[in-house]
């Protein structure tokens, strides 16, 4: 059976390299997915109110569209929509009570018991796919780049959803590992770089990511890898401003973790779409001799 | 007072037609059971200066909420198209206020972006569907919504073809958004600049613009009424049943 | 800053109201501060996690009316998923916006938004933070 792929409406416009990357991937993979025909919005962020459960909706909606194509899997990239879908599933499956309230007020929707597992890739690669089976198809490793992995907040918290410890996870780790990286450890991976307080707390944002970034080059990172398009705006296309605010930044490649994989994979490096990061990013590739100038 | 055609028909149809009781703004009427919900209210004596245009379920200036006894459910329809219900509770909302963005169309590219911008309260949607339920036109407006959230202003044009503007999406909107002002603008792109230009069109225009047609032009001009009319009546029609590649006898400005 | 306790100042339905939506005891909160101590955004709140709990505890809310902490808390999940009591301190957070949003008091206003900021930003920058900070 086709897993079911959820993109999140940022894949579809600001973070193409994010998707592209990863479907050339699978492709290469043979791992047989399918786009929902039909999908809507998620939320990006979980309601956090016992009393608030229109925001739920959205999440279920999309769990339902999963179902009624027959399918027990979706499969996520985004790890804010990761997050929003993993935790709404978890409430449907899990809480009676508001399990029967969502269900009534979609007076138009099949009703939904929290059936659809919800993974993100990594946890794919690591649970399903196999980081063994992998390793196989790892033609073009890394050369030892030395990347820090950043999980951010939405892949670890809860503990309900993590895909890993909350605290000291090493999927992330192991996957750079397998694609060839020297990984970087470092006490930031984890830490929060502001996320959507880009609108309401501009400056504290830009604060937040410039730490974990100087964490990382401090740690001896060449290269930082994420999973969130809200983190790669927040660390990757804001550091010009962190670069002009803070008179101790160094500039700090960033790349999306399926990027990262598509040029391990020896696919083309187009299909990872290099040019939609900071210019920085494909400066140290070609210094690395991993795409061709 | 002159009684017009329709007032003639209304009342004929009164005579035969059963009565029922319905409940405008909330109080009763005994109106005939055949008629549109327009027709009804105009029946009971209301008299249309607004919310309604075309009678014929295009303009989109008649939207009407209604509620059945002993059901919590809401129903909407076109004044102009539903017919009444016995026991059924309505008023019109011809008119919801929405927040139309204010934009030069020409100094747009067509970019999911200018959306965005021209309309943030976009990302206020919860999915709720309370817009797609609402629609007399059965636009799922929740679909062109999350379409637009995405970017994909193809398909929100697509999903949106059918809407007529009457703003009851937006009088049930939790994230207060003015739903078919935006698809006005993903259709206005859409049609503008991710559609394929048509080539006939743009010849035709040459031609037109090369004067080509301005000698039979100037001679309709100059023919009397007579001479008009037979023209008219003359004039090769394209058959019902003609196939793709019909084409007419007299192909001089093709 | 001192925090004076005061029967008067005391406000019970604001306590009432957010065990309600956020479901949490922040009594059981024992003040050790762990919540302070993993906030990422704590140089720039003017009220930190743990005395929020211990303003709640005492129904202080002018004090948490004036504190800009939920309108700066990221909902990041560090404190809650670190609470030795097993408080999920986001969901208070929570609460306390929601407690203003529901008045139709908005934190941030589209309008103000630089066109080039929306055109910059990614989708989820904008559902997210308008989920948080607008009615
Ligand atoms: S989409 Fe909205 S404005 Fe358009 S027809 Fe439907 S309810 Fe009316
Ligand atoms: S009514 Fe508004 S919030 Fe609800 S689905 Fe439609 S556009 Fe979204
Ligand atoms: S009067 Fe135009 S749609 Fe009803």
């Amino acid at each position: 059976m086709k897993i079911a792929y959820y993109p999140g409406c940022t894949l579809k416009t600001k973070a193409k390299n994010l998707e592209l990357a990863a479907l050339a991937c699978l492709d290469k993979l043979r791992v047989e997915y399918e786009e929902l025909p039909r999908w809507n919005c998620c939320g990006a962020v979980f309601s956090l109110a016992d009393d608030d459960l229109i925001h739920m909706v959205a999440p279920v909606r999309d769990l339902i569209r999963v179902q009624e194509r027959g399918q027990d899997t979706v499969l996520t990239l985004c790890s804010m929509c990761y997050n929003t879908l993993a935790r709404a599933n978890d409430l449907m499956k899990n809480d009676e009570e508001k399990r029967k309230t969502i269900n009534d007020f979609m007076d138009e929707e099949p009703d939904y018991e929290g059936n659809v597992r919800v993974v993100h890739l990594l946890d794919f690669i690591r649970d399903d796919y196999g980081f063994d089976k992998l390793k196989e198809h790892i033609t073009a490793p890394l050369n030892g780049m030395k990347v820090a992995p950043y999980y951010g907040c939405t892949l670890l918290r809860p503990k309900e959803v993590a895909l890993d410890r909350p605290d000291n996870p090493i999927v992330f780790h192991k996957f750079l590992e397998v694609i060839g990286a020297e990984v970087i450890d470092f006490g930031s991976a984890t830490k929060c770089c502001g996320a959507y307080q880009v609108l309401g707390a501009p400056e504290a944002t830009l604060q937040v990511s410039h730490e974990i970034i100087s964490d990382a080059v401090n740690n001896g990172a060449e290269a930082l890898a994420l999973t969130c398009p809200l983190c790669d705006y927040n660390m990757g296309k804001r550091q010009d401003q962190i670069l002009e605010k803070f008179d101790d930044a160094k500039e700090l490649p960033v790349y999306y973790f399926t990027q990262l994989l598509a040029l391990a994979m020896g696919l083309e490096s187009g299909v990872a779409h290099f040019e939609l990061n900071r210019e920085i990013a494909q400066k140290l590739l070609k210094k690395k001799n991993l795409i061709k100038t | 007072m002159s009684t017009t055609t329709e007032d003639k028909e209304t009342k004929s149809a009164a005579i035969e037609a059963k009565l029922i009781p319905i409940y405008i703004m909330g109080k009763k009427y005994e109106v005939p059971e055949s008629l549109t919900i327009m027709k009804a209210m105009e029946y009971a004596g209301y008299k249309y200066i607004r919310g309604c245009g075309c009678r014929g379920g295009v303009c989109g200036a008649c939207s009407t909420i209604y509620r059945k006894p002993n059901d919590y459910k809401i129903y909407t329809g076109l004044a102009c198209q539903t017919v009444v219900e016995p026991d059924m509770y309505l008023t019109q909302l011809p008119f919801y206020p929405a927040m139309r963005a204010t934009y030069n169309f020409y100094d747009l590219e067509g970019k999911p972006e200018e959306i965005f911008e021209l309309y943030p309260e976009l990302f206020r949607c919860v999915a709720c569907n309370a817009c797609t339920k609402v629609c007399p036109m059965d636009v799922e407006v929740m679909d062109y919504i999350a379409a637009l959230k995405r970017g994909d202003i193809k398909a929100a044009a697509q999903i949106s073809f059918d809407c007529i503007q009457c703003g009851l999406c937006a009088s049930r909107c939790m994230g207060e958004l003015p739903q078919y002002h935006i698809a006005q603008l993903a259709r206005r792109i859409n049609g503008t600049y991710l559609t394929p230009r048509a080539e006939h069109l743009k010849t035709m225009v040459a031609n037109i613009q090369a004067g080509r047609y301005k000698e039979a032009l100037e001679g309709l001009k100059a023919s009397d009424e007579d001479n008009l009319k037979k023209l008219y009546t003359g004039r090769e029609m394209e058959p019902a049943t003609a196939g793709e590649d019909w084409t007419p006898k007299d192909s001089t400005y093709l | 800053m001192p925090i004076f306790i005061s029967t008067r100042e005391s406000d019970d339905q604001l306590r009432k109201k957010v065990r309600e939506i956020s479901g949490q005891n922040f009594q059981q909160c024992y003040q050790c501060g762990t919540c302070s101590g993993s906030c990422p955004m704590i140089e720039h709140i003017n009220v930190f996690p743990r005395r929020i709990m211990a303003l709640l505890q005492l129904g202080n809310r002018k004090a948490l009316e004036e504190s800009n902490t939920p309108w700066v808390c990221a909902s990041c999940h560090t404190c809650m998923v670190r609470c030795p009591r097993g408080i999920d301190i986001t969901k208070v957070m929570e609460a306390l916006r929601l407690i203003k949003l529901r008045q139709n008091i908005d934190r941030i206003e589209l309008k103000k938004l630089e066109p080039e900021q929306i055109a910059d930003m990614p989708q989820i920058a904008m559902v997210s933070g308008f989920r948080k900070m607008t009615s």
